[in-house]
């Protein structure tokens, strides 16, 4: 019910819709929640309405995080324990 | 696809799971609610349960609104069904959930209802323009991330002059909830239910923003991390709340900045107080009563709000006496908890609400957690 997908906006259309590429599949959204999108911009959206813009340099900074803490766990500071699987 | 499997990289939830087995204190036991059911959806799907150290505990929490959403409410839609003729239109997930007289709307449809399911609140207005001659009420469910929508249908209703369109709303409201969670006896008390922190809702928080959180951790001292809905957001969540509570701080931290804000979504928020305003109280399964927790529409709306339009009254029915949902809403039992769990119950056959939609506690468990109940049971105190 409140799940929401990223998309990818390939066409603005009149009337606050537009067109987003869902993993290959074309469907038109509103976009009259948001302001200011741009042909390339992702969207968050959830019944047909785009709710949200993703930032594509805080999506890299929280990616670099789980790396950067990837690699800071595997430094021998403690010898880090197995997760319990 | 991008932004959805970058987050799913299992090399790296092994890492930050490892990563959280360091850091955990052995001699404290750590129970985070993650309040959305698109996380407990994410934390069976994904197996998270079994990738956190032992002393740590999720607890489910009541953010599904097909489970939150009483019986008496379904009893309405469908009485505007049956009754009054109109057709009503919904989300997918509202037309399972059981209601009284051992109907749904699903069995309400059978019965000659003309109920249509709908992808969105334009759906349903766009079912009004082209039936004119008859009236259309959409049902509309869901927290802050639905209700934008809704107020958009509403505002173009009107600037459409539509005189056949209404909504009946049950939109609530999260942090009302949260609260009413932690001012419950169960919680108060310590012991029957410790909350340690919450996982603050991703796509609720895309619209309100976070700041609405900062009450949590300022009044009552626990700390929230907002978190995307993908395995490796709750992961990494997760181990910011231990780190929250291994330094005694109670903050809120945002795991999901890529689309959430501090101020959220402004332009939906102005739209959605332009046409809703609060209701004094509302009835959620499980909760009860929540003050303050729901919205209505506004009387400048009036003419687009079912519930005046067709002088409805709400009835609150009491839930099938089987049914465990209210106490696994309030985080107090685990679905396998409910003795009906997976034998009367189920999701082709719900008895209880949080069966029904895939963010349920109940169903998230059956589709993804039923097979490791064994070894669970053993470990669980
Ligand atoms: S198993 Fe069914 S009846 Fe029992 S608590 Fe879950 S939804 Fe309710």
């Amino acid at each position: 019910m409140c799940l929401a997908i990223p998309a990818r906006l390939v066409e603005l259309l009149p009337g606050e819709q537009a067109i987003v590429n869902l993993g290959g599949i074309r469907k038109t959204i509103s976009i009259a929640l948001i302001d200011s999108v741009e042909v390339g911009d992702y969207v968050i959206v959830h019944v047909g309405h785009a709710i949200g813009k993703i930032d594509p340099e805080e999506a890299a900074r929280t990616l670099a995080m789980f790396g950067e803490l990837a690699e800071a766990g595997s430094e021998p500071v403690s010898p880090p324990m197995k997760a319990a699987a | 696809m991008k932004y959805i499997d970058e987050f799913r990289d299992g090399d790296i939830a092994r890492k930050i799971g490892a990563r959280l087995a360091e850091e955990v204190q052995p001699a404290r036991q750590y129970s985070f609610m993650e309040f959305c059911g698109g996380h407990t959806h994410a934390i069976s799907r994904y197996g998270i349960a079994e990738m956190l150290p032992p002393n740590v505990r999720m607890v489910h929490g009541p953010g599904c609104p097909v489970c939150v959403l009483p019986i008496g409410r379904i009893d309405l839609a469908i009485k505007l069904a049956l009754e009054f003729g109109v057709i009503v239109c919904t989300y997918g997930d509202t037309m399972r959930v059981p209601a009284s007289n051992s109907l749904s709307l699903v069995k309400a449809k059978a019965r000659g209802g003309d109920i249509r399911m709908v992808y969105s609140a334009a759906d349903a207005l766009e079912i009004a323009r082209q039936n004119p001659e008859r009236e259309v009420v959409f049902f509309a469910i869901g927290f802050e991330t639905t209700t934008p929508p809704t107020a958009l249908a509403i505002r173009d209703a009107q600037r459409a002059q539509l005189k056949n369109f209404s909504v009946l709303c049950c939109h609530v409201l999260t942090p009302s909830a949260i609260t009413h969670i932690l001012e419950s006896p169960e919680v108060r008390q310590y012991g029957t239910v410790p909350i340690d922190g919450f996982v603050g809702p991703a796509h609720v928080s895309i619209v309100i923003g976070s700041q609405p959180y900062e009450h949590f951790s300022d009044e009552y001292r626990k700390p929230v991390v907002i978190a995307g809905f993908e395995p490796l957001d709750v992961m990494q969540a997760v181990l910011m709340l231990v780190r929250q509570v291994n330094e005694g701080r109670a903050e809120v931290e945002n795991e999901f900045s890529r689309v959430v804000s501090r101020e959220g979504n402004l332009q939906a928020q102005a739209l959605v107080s332009e046409i809703f305003e609060l209701r004094t109280t509302f009835e959620w399964r499980g909760l009860g009563e929540v003050p303050y927790s729901a919205l209505k529409i506004r009387p400048s709306y009036a003419q687009f709000d079912a519930e005046c339009r067709f002088d409805l009254r709400y009835q609150p029915v009491a839930d099938n006496k089987a049914c465990e949902c209210g106490a696994i809403l309030r985080g107090v039992k685990k679905p396998t908890d409910c003795k009906i769990f997976g034998t009367v119950c189920t999701p082709e056959n719900p008895v209880g609400s949080c069966m029904v939609s895939s963010e349920g506690a109940c169903a998230a468990h059956y589709s993804y957690g039923r097979f490791r109940d064994i070894p669970v049971v053993v470990e669980s105190i």
